[in-house]
């Protein structure tokens, strides 16, 4: 830059800088707060506006008990197993040689990008009349379709990658070598996993739990397929509110709908919760 | 871990090993961990291979023939054109914006920024339907928002724009989550070399951070975009599922499922959906994903 | 059987890559034996081989009369010592020395005095609630050896341990190493790069190179009687020059330095001396070779000279400045050479072949006099 300057520029380098600075921000708060905050706010308003009493019918209605309920059970099962199989496969990922990982990994994040309905679709293909598996089932009397089972079972595929990964990475990342100090003071496979492992995982691990409830919590397209939606027995929490909405009963709707938007800030903050203790790392 | 799990290897000492003849090690069988690998495959094979495997199958059953015999009919062929369009727009526009929030998050220490960097992961923790049922009571005709913007000509629920704004919604920590680690571990090295060279913001980010944000941005966009793909719950509701205007595929898909009215049908529409998303994750993979699970240590 | 460590026909293989070849040798109980070689002679795959960390393709492996091969890791009960200190991050530094004793089951008493004895011992005791992360590095690397210790392992192996830290924290727990070792005698074996370290610490030396033993010996055989070339090369700060057998002597350059008469006349020879082994005198002495002087670094109380041969190699001279007070920068000299190993140059690895000077590093360096024109 010469040291003349010819032409004196409009704003002054810092000004211009601010501006910018400011700019991107208000954008970003904008895009932001329309996209999200206001929809939150509009449920808020539209559950709270008819008052109270709506609550209450709400609540004395079995259906939505049971579909609570439901949605609970539901996702305790698949949380169990996609928490448990899901360290086992990080394990494997991380810390084991064999060829083909690559494909283990794409595997992982295919229910990431998978439709929900095509899920369903697979499970009345594999479980429904004239299904793959549908006579071993039939010929011992087992429900799977609609009934409980076939709706575990695609909770669970929809929940499989959280867990993996943000463990497996985490894996990566801190190395063998404690374990194998471990092992050289004498501690077993198992002692090795639960004194050592474990606790280094801890936070990554209840992140991608957190993450995964919310989803499992949230899931309808692929329980609609499967369930049969038979309220008070195959109807979950977001099937209530489908079915209240193609009823013409709003309210409820909204209701339920509430409900599952505030428990899933709860689970939120805890997902930022573990998230940050996750990125601070370390001890106790 | 240990070693790999070769066979007793009977290689010959050399001459100069002091001991008699050919030693042997004796290789106990490490069962744990072959246990553990075996576990893994066994569960993502049933729980993931083996379901796919039935749609494919079942959509590609009679042929491409048949793909597109199913594909012409009812409507579907619009629903598949309205769902790829949708999400495409949906993953440029969350690009774009993504970026800027993760920008911003990255780069600039404000009020209010851990709040921003919350409430863009509300929309992975609030359930899909919660999220269409959101709009509409935000933008639905009864509600004051909705009924301005009505009277102005701009419908939202019940029209493209409700899908766009509904998938626009659950995409973006997507894009936010890709693009925001690559950018924090970009080296700051190159940037303030830069600026001391006297390159301002825009030139900054055009060439230098850029060149290494871009895997990290379309692999964002190709999950923001399978997503949206997919995506049902936040589309049902605000959409009114209008056939030819307003149908996606996913809703399509779960119409012709139940009731078993053409479960074939579904099949092939699904398989292309999920044709689609398969080739995305393998695309994702390899621009950004898990780079450090397939290095492993010699 | 002797009581130590005794390694016979070890081999490891990665692939299609031969990390160790063939490696035997004996460690003698109570003492330091050092692993030395450069990165990739599988040094490293020994060691984890004998603590179990890794299994061996085949060879045996005993200590203290019994067979280790078969047994696993926990079962050996060896202390090893990490070169990134392994320590557990979320355990206090406690809980980490004391986690081998918790597994053995002992009793919270036997763990909390046999903790303290070895907290003392390192010099750590007021660090005992401390985490990992609020520690240097030379005091994690205390803790990771209290850790191994604790148990009271037979056999102690130590995987280049003071390979994270600087220089000067090297030279203080090498030191500490060498009492602790002298106070508890335990049986060590210590992999090492690092030449001073272990010929400071060792009794005894192995020498690798890819993957194969190439000398056993003490630190004084070793360094001043080496079998092979690489030992030679490897060991102090060597240089290497290239000659061939003339009438029974190295003909180098345009002198002839010393004798070569174990090698066959006209074979291309290499000659391996060490920096302080260069002689210069002013006039030919003895076949010395002639050089000029390029440079002079002067490093506190010795100079490095750096000499050109009149055939363009290199040599690197490194004496006590009194002796060398007389050169200037472009003068012409004569250098002999004292006690160099001479080797067929076909026995040199790849890396060898052509000369090199011997690469020296040391702390201090003073301005140097270069060879500028000099005001009057």
């Amino acid at each position: 830059m010469s040291a003349t300057a010819e032409r004196t520029p409009r704003l002054s380098a810092g000004t211009r800088r601010r501006l910018v600075h400011g700019g991107l921000i208000t954008v970003t708060f904008a895009y932001v707060g329309v996209l999200v905050v206001a929809p939150l706010i509009g449920i808020a308003v539209a559950a709270l506006k008819p008052g109270l009493s709506a609550w209450r019918t709400v609540f004395d209605d079995p259906f939505a008990r049971h579909a609570y309920v439901l949605t609970g059970y539901i996702t305790a099962e698949a949380l169990l197993v996609t928490t448990v199989m899901g360290v086992v496969v990080s394990l494997v990922l991380s810390r084991d040689r064999f060829p083909g990982k690559a494909v283990v990994s794409a595997l992982v994040d295919l229910p990431l990008a998978v439709s929900p309905v095509v899920v369903g679709l697979a499970a009345v293909l594999l479980f429904g009349l004239g299904g793959w598996f549908e006579p071993w089932f039939a010929a011992r009397d087992i429900q799977i379709l609609f009934a409980v089972p076939s709706m575990v079972l695609v909770t669970i595929f929809i929940s499989i990658p959280f867990v993996i990964r943000e463990v497996a990475p985490l894996l990566q990342e801190l190395g063998a070598e404690e374990e194998q100090a471990a092992r050289t003071l004498g501690a077993s496979q198992l002692q090795t996993f639960f004194r050592i492992t474990l606790p280094n995982i801890r936070w990554g691990l209840l992140y991608g739990i957190a993450l995964s409830t919310a989803r499992a919590i949230g899931e309808v397209g692929a329980v609609l397929i499967v369930s049969g939606t038979i309220a008070g027995q195959t109807e979950t929490s977001t099937l209530y509110i489908l079915r209240a909405f193609d009823e013409g009963q709003d309210t409820s709707g909204y209701v339920v709908a509430l409900t599952l938007a505030m428990v899933s800030i709860v689970m939120l903050f805890g997902i930022e919760f573990f998230r940050r203790r996750q990125d601070k790392g370390h001890s106790a | 871990m240990s070693s790999s799990g070769l066979d007793v290897a009977q290689i010959a000492p050399g001459p100069t090993s002091p001991g008699p003849g050919r030693a042997r090690a004796r290789l106990r069988p490490a069962w744990g961990r072959l246990g553990l690998r075996g576990l893994a495959l066994l569960y993502l094979g049933l729980m993931v291979v083996l379901p796919l495997s039935a749609v494919v199958t079942k959509g590609f059953g009679g042929g491409i023939a048949s793909l597109q015999d199913a594909f012409s009919q009812l409507g579907a062929r619009q629903a598949l054109i309205l769902t790829i369009e949708m999400a495409a727009l949906v993953a440029v526009i969350n690009a774009v914006f993504g970026t800027i929030t993760a920008y911003v998050l990255t780069r600039y220490r404000f009020a209010g920024r851990n709040v921003i960097a919350t409430v863009v992961d509300i929309p992975f923790a609030i359930p899909t339907l919660v999220t269409g049922v959101m709009l509409v009571a935000l933008y639905g005709p009864n509600s004051p928002v909705g009924g301005f913007l009505a009277r102005h000509g701009v419908h939202i629920i019940f029209a493209k724009l409700g899908i766009l704004v509904a998938l626009l919604f659950v995409t973006l920590p997507l894009v936010v989550r890709t693009v925001q680690p690559v950018m924090q571990e970009l080296d700051r090295g190159e940037e303030e070399a830069a600026q001391v060279l006297g390159a301002r913001r825009w030139r900054t980010f055009r060439q230098v951070m850029l060149p290494h944000l871009r895997a990290g941005i379309v692999a964002g966009s190709l999950l923001a975009f399978a997503r949206a793909l997919g995506e049902f719950g936040a589309v049902v509701i605000v959409s009114g599922n209008i056939a030819n205007k307003t149908l996606t595929a996913p809703v399509l898909i779960a119409q012709l499922i139940s009731g078993f009215k053409d479960p074939r049908a579904a099949a092939a529409i699904g398989t292309i959906l999920f044709g689609l998303a398969f080739v995305l994750v393998l695309i994702v993979e390899r621009l950004v994903g898990h780079k450090e699970l397939r290095e492993h240590a010699a | 059987m002797s009581e130590g460590i005794v390694v016979q026909g070890l081999w490891k293989r990665f692939g299609s890559f031969d990390a160790v070849k063939d490696v035997g040798f004996e460690a003698e109980d109570g003492k330091i034996t050092a692993l030395l070689g450069p990165s990739g002679s599988g040094k490293s795959t020994v060691l984890r081989m004998i603590a179990g960390l890794e299994r061996p393709d085949a060879g045996r492996i005993w200590v203290g009369g019994e067979e280790q091969t078969g047994k696993s890791v926990q079962e050996r009960r060896f202390g090893f010592v990490f070169q990134h200190y392994a320590l557990f991050r979320h355990m206090t530094v406690s809980r980490n020395v004391a986690f081998g004793l918790s597994v053995r089951k002992e009793s919270k008493a036997v763990q909390r005095s046999r903790v303290n004895e070895l907290l003392e011992l390192v010099g750590l005791a007021p660090f005992a609630s401390r985490y990992p992360d609020q520690l240097s590095g030379g005091q994690r690397q205390r803790v990771a050896l209290a850790r191994a210790l604790a148990p009271q392992p037979r056999l102690l192996l130590l995987d280049e341990p003071f390979g994270a830290l600087d220089a000067r924290v090297r030279q203080e727990l090498r030191r500490w190493l060498d009492d602790l070792h002298r106070e508890l005698g335990v049986t060590s074996l210590l992999v090492t790069h690092d030449q001073d370290e272990a010929l400071e610490l060792a009794n005894e030396v192995v020498v690798m190179h890819q993957g194969r033993v190439e000398q056993i010996g003490t630190a004084d055989e070793v360094y001043n009687r080496p079998v092979t070339a690489f030992v030679a090369g490897f060991v102090g700060a060597t240089n290497i020059v290239n000659g061939h057998v003339s009438g029974g002597r190295l003909r180098l350059a345009d002198g002839e330095p010393t004798d070569a008469g174990h090698l066959s006349e006209g074979e291309k020879a290499q000659a391996y001396v060490r920096s302080h082994d260069v002689r210069l005198t002013s006039a030919a002495e003895n076949g010395a070779v002639s050089a000029t002087v390029e440079r002079i670094t002067n490093m506190g109380w010795t100079s490095k000279i750096h000499l050109r041969l009149a055939d363009g190699q290199v040599l690197l001279a490194q004496l006590p400045n009194e002796e060398v007070d007389w050169i200037r920068p472009g003068a012409q000299v004569f250098a002999g050479l004292r006690d160099p190993k001479v080797f067929s140059a076909a026995s040199a690895e790849d890396a060898a072949k052509d000369s090199r000077p011997a690469e020296v590093s040391d702390a201090v360096v003073v301005p140097s006099r270069e060879a500028t024109p000099q005001a009057p």
